[in-house]
C-alpha cells in the first residue's frame, strides 16, 4: 500500500497571445487560441508510509507546481494523485494571513481553513503560541509583525497537529537560525513517530539529514532518484550542466555510485592517499599525516586551473574541503599535453568512519563558472582510532582536561 | 509560507470547513468594518440613509414629486428606501464579488479550500448589512405614523431570489475579472447605469413607454417593485412578476456554476 502515489501527471499551462485572445476563448469554450506550455511531463512516483522524500531541482524544474498540484491547490492537465490521510503543507514564502487581524484571530480563521474546529484551535492554542515564541504580539495585527514572526506563527499552526503527510516547500529555509533549528526538530519529531515527509529545499544539507530518498525534477521530468547523496551528486552535477558538459554517473566496484562531470579541458588522471613514508593507504588512523596526491593532464590549453578536494562523511555531508585557489597556488596557461601533480599535505584529524573525496578541476574558485573535470568520490577512505582514546564525532579536537575541587565561592563562572 | 489540508475526508467535513470558513470570515469582516472605526455600525446605516436623506430632499421638495395614490409626504422616502435597502445590497454583492477572487488570491494560490465559500461570505456580509439597514427603516417608518403590514415578511423569499441572482453574477464576473481586469472598472459604470435603469428613485409610471420596456426587461425591476409593495402598500409581492425573475436566476446561476467549473483551475494558474 502506497500513502502517495503520483501517476503520470502532467502539467501544462496556457499561453495566451493576448487578453483578446483569452476573452474569445474564455467566450466560446470550443475555441482553442492558446498554445501551451508544459511544466510537468509525466511525472510517477510512490511514496510508502513513514518515508521521507526530498524533492530538488533547478528553479523552474517543476517543484512547487509538483507540491501544488500533490496539495490539491491547483490541478493537474493529466494523471492521478491519491493521498491518503490527514494533509499539511507550508509552501513557498508569505501567509494566508490578514494583515489587520491579531495574530489570534488569524490563528482561527487559517485554523478553519485547514480542518480544525474551533474547539480544537482553542486547546491547541497555548501550545501554537508556545512554539512561535511571538510572545504578546499574538493580540496585535499581523501587519506590525516582521516577516520572521509571521513564518513562526503559520509553522507552529500547520504543524500544531501532526500530520500523516506533511509537505514543506523551502519553508526549511526561513525564519532566523534557532527557529529553524526548532522547526527541523518538530519535523525530525513528527518524522519518528511516522509521519511521511516530501520536502522541496536547496538545502543539501537538510535533505541528507532527514530524507530516505531524493527525486531530482529537470525540465518538468524525473532525471533521477534513489539514495540522497547519489542524487544530490547528480544535481550539484546539473549545476554546472549549463555549459554543456557531460554528467555521466557509474557504479563502483563497491556498489556505490560515482558522479564525474566537466568539460572535459583538463583531465584528472588518478588519486591516491599516501601515508608518511609515501606508500598507497585506503585505512588512516586518527590524527597522523597522510597526502592527497593528484595527478592532471590538461587535453586542451586553458587560461587557469584550480584543483580541490572535499571531504565527505559516510551520510554525504561535507567535512573539509578547500582548492588551490583559496591555498594561493593556481596554475596559469597550461597547454595541451601538460601534467601536473598536486599534493595535499594535512593531518587526519578526523573522527573514525568512512569517508570520501570528491575532485573539482576548474578555472575558478567555484566549479559553477567553468568546470573541466568534477569527480565524486574519486578515492574512499577509513579513518581508524587505535591509538588515542575513543571520541564521538568528525572533527578531532586536542582537548586537554583539568578537574579541581572548587569552594561555593567561586562556583559561578558566569558571573566572573 | 502556509498551510493546506487535501485530507480526503467526507463531504460533512468539507461543510463544516466552508461553515467555519464563512462564519470566521463574516464576523471578521465585520469586526474590521464596524470595530476599528469611532462610530461602528452607524457606518452600516448611514451611508444608505445619507442616499435616502438626498434624493427625498431634491425629489419631494425641490422637484415636489409625488407618488401617483400616496398623499404621505413620507410615502415617497419609504418608496426610496425600499428600493434603496434592495439595491444596495445587490450592488455590494456584485461590487465586491467581481473581486473576489483577486483580493484573495494570496490564501488561493496557497490554500486547498472550497473556493466557492468566497462568494457566500460576501453574500453574508451583504445580508448583515442589509439587516442593520432594514431595522432603520422599520424603526424610521414607524416613527413617521406609516403601518406596515405581516407582508413584510415576504422579504425573505425576495432577499433569497435576489441574493441567487447577484450571487450568479458575482461569481461569474469574479472568475472573469481574474482573467481579463478590466471587468472591475466595467462593474462599477454598468452598476451606475442598472441603478437609474431600476425604478428605484421613480416610479416606473413616469417612464415614457420605450424606456419603461427596458426597464421591465431588468430583473432587478420586480425584485424591487416587490419591496415597494410590501413597505409602501402593505401588498404582497407580485408572484407573477418574480416567476420569470426566478428563471433568469436560475439560468445565471448554471451558467455561472458552470462557467466557475471549467475555469476554476486556470483561474488558480493565473493569479
Amino acid at each position: 500500500m502506497s500513502f502517495l502515489s503520483v501517476k503520470n501527471i502532467c502539467k501544462e499551462y496556457k499561453i495566451y497571445p493576448s487578453k483578446w485572445a483569452r476573452l474569445k476563448s474564455l467566450m466560446f469554450p470550443g475555441v482553442k487560441t492558446h498554445s501551451v506550455k508544459r511544466v510537468l511531463d509525466d511525472i510517477s512516483f510512490e511514496i510508502s508510509p513513514g518515508e521521507s522524500v526530498g524533492i530538488v531541482g533547478i528553479n523552474g524544474a517543476g517543484k512547487s507546481t509538483l507540491l501544488k498540484i500533490i496539495s490539491n491547490i491547483t490541478n493537474q492537465t493529466s494523471g492521478e494523485v491519491v493521498v491518503e490521510g490527514r494533509v499539511a503543507a507550508l509552501l513557498e514564502l508569505g501567509m494566508g494571513f490578514h494583515p489587520d487581524f491579531t495574530g489570534r484571530a488569524n490563528l482561527y480563521m487559517s485554523g478553519q481553513l485547514i480542518g480544525l474546529s474551533r474547539g480544537e484551535i482553542d486547546r491547541l492554542m497555548p501550545s501554537i503560541e508556545d512554539f512561535s515564541e511571538i510572545g504578546s504580539y499574538i493580540d496585535q495585527p499581523v501587519r506590525t509583525y516582521s516577516s520572521g514572526m509571521q513564518v513562526r506563527l503559520a509553522f507552529s499552526l500547520a504543524t500544531a497537529v501532526r500530520p500523516d503527510l506533511l509537505i514543506v516547500d523551502e519553508a526549511l529555509s526561513v525564519g532566523d537560525a534557532y527557529f529553524q533549528h526548532k522547526s527541523f526538530e518538530r519535523i525530525r519529531e513528527f518524522r519518528a513517530k511516522g509521519t511521511t515527509l516530501l520536502i522541496v529545499s536547496h538545502n543539501r544539507a537538510a535533505i541528507q539529514a532527514i530524507c530516505d530518498r531524493a527525486i531530482l525534477l529537470s525540465g518538468g521530468k524525473i532525471v533521477s532518484q534513489g539514495k540522497p547523496d547519489i542524487v544530490l551528486d547528480f544535481y550539484s552535477a546539473l549545476l554546472a550542466e549549463r555549459q554543456q558538459e557531460l554528467i555521466s554517473q557509474r557504479t563502483l566496484a563497491d556498489g556505490s555510485i560515482q558522479t564525474t562531470s566537466g568539460t572535459g579541458e583538463v583531465e584528472i588522471s588518478s588519486v591516491v592517499l599516501q601515508n608518511e613514508s609515501g606508500s598507497r593507504v585506503d585505512v588512516v588512523e586518527v590524527g597522523t599525516p597522510v597526502s592527497l596526491v593528484v595527478d592532471v593532464l590538461a587535453v586542451q590549453p586553458v587560461s587557469r586551473l584550480v584543483l580541490g578536494f572535499l571531504i565527505k562523511d559516510s551520510l554525504g555531508q561535507p567535512v573539509y574541503g578547500i582548492n588551490t585557489h583559496r591555498l594561493d597556488k593556481p596554475v596559469d596557461d597550461l597547454c595541451a599535453g601538460d601534467r601536473y601533480r598536486f599534493r595535499f599535505e594535512f593531518p587526519a584529524s578526523i573522527g573514525k568512519g568512512n569517508y570520501s573525496v570528491s575532485l573539482s578541476a576548474s578555472r575558478l574558485d567555484s566549479h559553477l563558472d567553468k568546470n573541466y573535470h568534477w569527480i565524486d568520490r574519486a578515492l574512499i577512505f577509513s579513518v581508524i582510532n587505535t591509538r588515542l582514546c575513543d571520541f564521538v564525532g568528525v572533527a578531532m579536537l586536542d582537548v586537554d582536561s583539568s578537574v579541581e575541587k572548587v569552594s561555593a565561592i567561586d562556583a559561578s563562572l558566569s558571573e566572573a | 509560507m502556509s498551510f493546506v489540508d487535501v485530507s480526503n475526508t467526507g463531504t460533512v467535513d468539507q461543510l463544516r470547513r466552508g461553515y467555519g470558513f464563512v462564519s470566521s470570515s463574516v464576523t471578521r469582516e465585520f469586526n474590521v468594518k464596524y470595530k476599528t472605526s469611532v462610530l461602528g455600525a452607524l457606518w452600516a446605516v448611514l451611508n444608505p440613509m445619507a442616499l435616502v436623506f438626498i434624493y427625498t430632499i431634491v425629489f419631494t421638495h425641490l422637484m415636489k414629486a409625488r407618488l401617483p395614490g400616496v398623499s404621505d409626504v413620507f410615502g415617497y422616502g419609504i418608496y426610496l428606501c425600499a428600493g434603496i435597502l434592495c439595491w444596495s445590497c445587490f450592488s455590494e454583492v456584485v461590487s465586491r464579488g467581481q473581486n473576489i477572487f483577486i483580493e484573495n488570491a494570496n490564501i488561493i494560490k496557497k490554500l486547498s479550500f472550497p473556493k466557492l465559500c468566497l462568494p457566500v461570505v460576501v453574500g453574508a456580509g451583504a445580508v448583515i448589512s442589509f439587516v442593520v439597514l432594514l431595522g432603520v427603516i422599520i424603526v424610521f417608518a414607524l416613527m413617521s405614523g406609516f403601518s406596515l403590514g405581516f407582508e413584510l415578511l415576504f422579504i425573505v423569499p425576495v432577499l433569497l431570489l435576489q441574493l441567487l441572482l447577484s450571487l450568479s453574477i458575482a461569481l461569474f464576473l469574479g472568475v472573469l475579472n481574474v482573467f481579463i481586469r478590466d471587468v472591475g472598472q466595467l462593474t462599477g459604470v454598468v452598476l451606475q447605469f442598472w441603478f437609474w435603469l431600476t425604478p428605484i428613485v421613480y416610479p416606473v409610471s413616469i417612464l415614457p413607454p420605450e424606456i419603461r420596456t427596458l426597464v421591465d426587461l431588468n430583473p432587478l425591476t420586480a425584485i424591487v417593485s416587490s419591496y415597494q409593495n410590501m413597505f409602501l402598500y402593505s401588498r404582497a409581492p407580485d408572484w407573477g412578476s418574480l416567476l420569470p425573475v426566478a428563471l433568469i436566476t436560475l439560468l445565471f446561476m448554471f451558467v455561472a456554476l458552470s462557467f466557475y467549473k471549467r475555469n476554476s483551475t486556470d483561474m488558480v494558474d493565473s493569479l
